[in-house]
């Protein structure tokens, strides 16, 4: 690493936002815990913690439906975080987020809700070759129901669409496009602005899967012009539970709920049903009231920190990981796009990733191993599972440096 | 370190390695496959019964080191066994990794085996261990495949 970027890392005060997580000054197996599996699940900082605590010990109720002072206090936290949500995407209305289990609920949603209702037989889906099983999976029932069909974006061996073939993809036949942000398995940026616009001409709409670019980008839905975008809580500092679809409210309005039940109606007799107006419409049930509280306060916290200077940061923890880890002989890196988030996925010759994965939990290291929800991504890198590491902005210099140590911990294990 | 000692021991390193009755058995009357979604291990275990009797057994596939030595020493514990004899080895090694059972204090007749008594104390790779052995007796029991998640 040259000077000028030593200095610019510098500017980044990891030892003071590392104090925000309590769960980072663990040891594990006796060693300092290094906690590489943030593409998974992120870590929840201090506010976030007592902001849940705060609901649960002061606050709880139910949401909407008291006249009572604990139900008008749980109410006002909980819409209260459905309004820093829609400041923190830049949403053009409040009614436009819609709280979800997390980005797999989101996308289960706008398939019922949108996808019964208006996609037919003869019809085209368009999804791509890096989407995270929920993002294939729940497209292909419908196609499956419907008789429609399922169309990918291919990708090539840096793990980047091929998007003139998607441009050529498109035509008056395609109904929907849904498509990864930013890939959990290769770390892949897409150029989502463009791929939206792209649809648009054609009159489609196009959800975002933001799981991995939420935390890891700032995402502005007007600008992006994106229909759907669905993002969880729990990748993005918030706890387990939590989770947005955004919807234009255009689009809302005219689906079908996806699930029935209290919070969603407006009036309720034997012969007919009329449905609340939005969010509540898709909002069926009691919700993870302390959960999407918490993502509110997540959301506070991302607020008061350098959003700008952490990406930079996360993008040079992965620039240094990516020279340290290729450096070394027999590790090879799957996913080399040129645009790329703070994830690296690799394998080690003759070591099965799971292997890897229990002799660096030994050193304390945690990191994922398998094929990541993206079994159609390691069919077409051929290889059965891949290590992954994916970096906070709390990660590190020195935590790459015991990754790549241990790494070869395991060359040597397996020699 | 140690308990990653008692994990990757040479033998384990050496079967992973070098698979024994790494093959396809053509005439095989009996086979079943078995599936480790969780972390994507694939295993297609063979086997050629004669007389209540394991003439030959063998396996493909890929997974991680643990469950391709476990799947390597398999076949060469299950050879020449009986039914019963094989049943019992499954159950035993079964316990034996679940920590259900003392190896060395409790009767058994796992013998080499015993060198997978240390994944107990790794919980997330007891399936990697048990896999083969739960293909092989979905493959005596003539079923066709087996999940384990």
């Amino acid at each position: 690493m040259n000077a000028a970027k030593l200095e610019k890392m510098s500017n980044w005060n990891v030892e003071k936002i590392r104090a925000d997580f309590p769960v980072l000054s663990q040891t594990v197996n006796g060693n300092p815990l290094v906690y590489l599996d943030n593409a998974a699940s992120s870590q929840v900082p201090n506010i976030v913690i007592k902001r849940g605590s705060i609901y649960l010990q002061e606050e709880h109720s139910n949401i909407h439906r008291g006249v009572h002072y604990l139900s008008q206090k749980a109410t006002s936290a909980y819409e209260g975080a459905r309004e820093k949500v829609k400041r923190f995407i830049n949403a053009g209305d409040v009614k436009e987020c819609i709280f979800v289990r997390g980005a797999t609920e989101g996308i289960n949603l706008v398939v019922n809700g949108y996808g019964r209702k208006f996609i037919n037989e003869g019809d085209e889906v368009i999804i791509s070759a890096m989407e995270h099983h929920a993002n294939i999976v729940p497209w292909q029932m419908l196609c499956e129901e419907k008789g429609a069909v399922l169309k990918v974006i291919p990708m090539n061996e840096r793990g980047e669409l091929i998007i003139d073939e998607y441009e050529a993809m498109l035509s008056e036949r395609t109904k929907f496009v849904s498509v990864v942000h930013i890939s959990n398995a290769l770390g892949t940026t897409n150029p989502v602005k463009q791929m939206i616009e792209s649809a648009h001409k054609f009159g489609v709409p196009v959800l975002i899967d933001a799981a991995q670019s939420v935390p890891h980008s700032i995402i502005d839905v007007q600008d992006l012009d994106c229909d759907f975008l669905a993002f969880s809580g729990h990748k993005m500092f918030a706890p387990t539970g939590s989770g947005v679809l955004y919807g234009k409210k255009e689009i809302l309005e005219t689906m079908n709920p996806f699930m029935g039940g209290g919070d969603m109606i407006r009036t309720v007799t034997f012969e007919k049903t009329t449905y609340a107006g939005l969010p509540n419409k898709f909002e069926a049930g009691t919700p993870a009231i302390a959960s999407n509280i918490g993502l509110g306060a997540a959301i506070d916290y991302l607020g008061s920190i350098d959003r700008e200077a952490a990406i930079r940061y996360e993008h040079e923890l992965l620039e240094y990981a990516t020279e340290k880890l290729s450096a070394i002989e027999g590790v090879k890196l799957i996913g080399t796009a040129q645009e790329k988030a703070s994830v690296v996925s690799f394998t080690i010759e003759n070591v099965h990733p799971h292997d890897i994965g229990t002799i660096l939990d030994q050193s304390g290291i945690a990191i994922r191993a398998g094929h990541h929800c993206a079994q159609p991504v390691m069919q077409f890198f051929q290889i059965p599972a891949t290590a992954r590491a994916s970096f906070a902005f709390y990660n590190t210099r020195e935590e790459v440096d015991v990754l790549a140590n241990s790494i070869q911990k395991v060359i040597d294990v397996f020699a | 370190m140690s308990e990653l000692n008692d994990l990757y021991q040479e033998v384990i390193l050496d079967h992973n390695k070098n698979p024994r009755n790494f093959r396809k058995i053509e005439n095989a009357n009996r086979k079943a496959d078995g599936n480790n979604p969780l972390c994507g291990d694939e295993l297609k275990v063979f086997l050629e019964l004669e007389d209540e009797r394991v003439q030959d057994v063998s396996f493909v596939g890929s997974g991680c080191a643990i469950s391709k030595a476990s799947a390597s020493m398999m076949t060469q514990m299950v050879k020449g066994k009986t039914l019963t004899e094989a049943e019992t080895l499954f159950d035993e090694f079964h316990r034996m990794v679940l920590g259900e059972m003392d190896e060395e204090a409790e009767e058994n007749h796992l013998g080499k085996l015993k060198i997978f008594a240390g994944v107990r104390e790794f919980p997330a790779r007891v399936k990697c261990a048990s896999l083969s052995w739960h293909t092989m007796h979905a493959a005596l029991h003539g079923e066709a495949e087996i999940s384990t998640e």
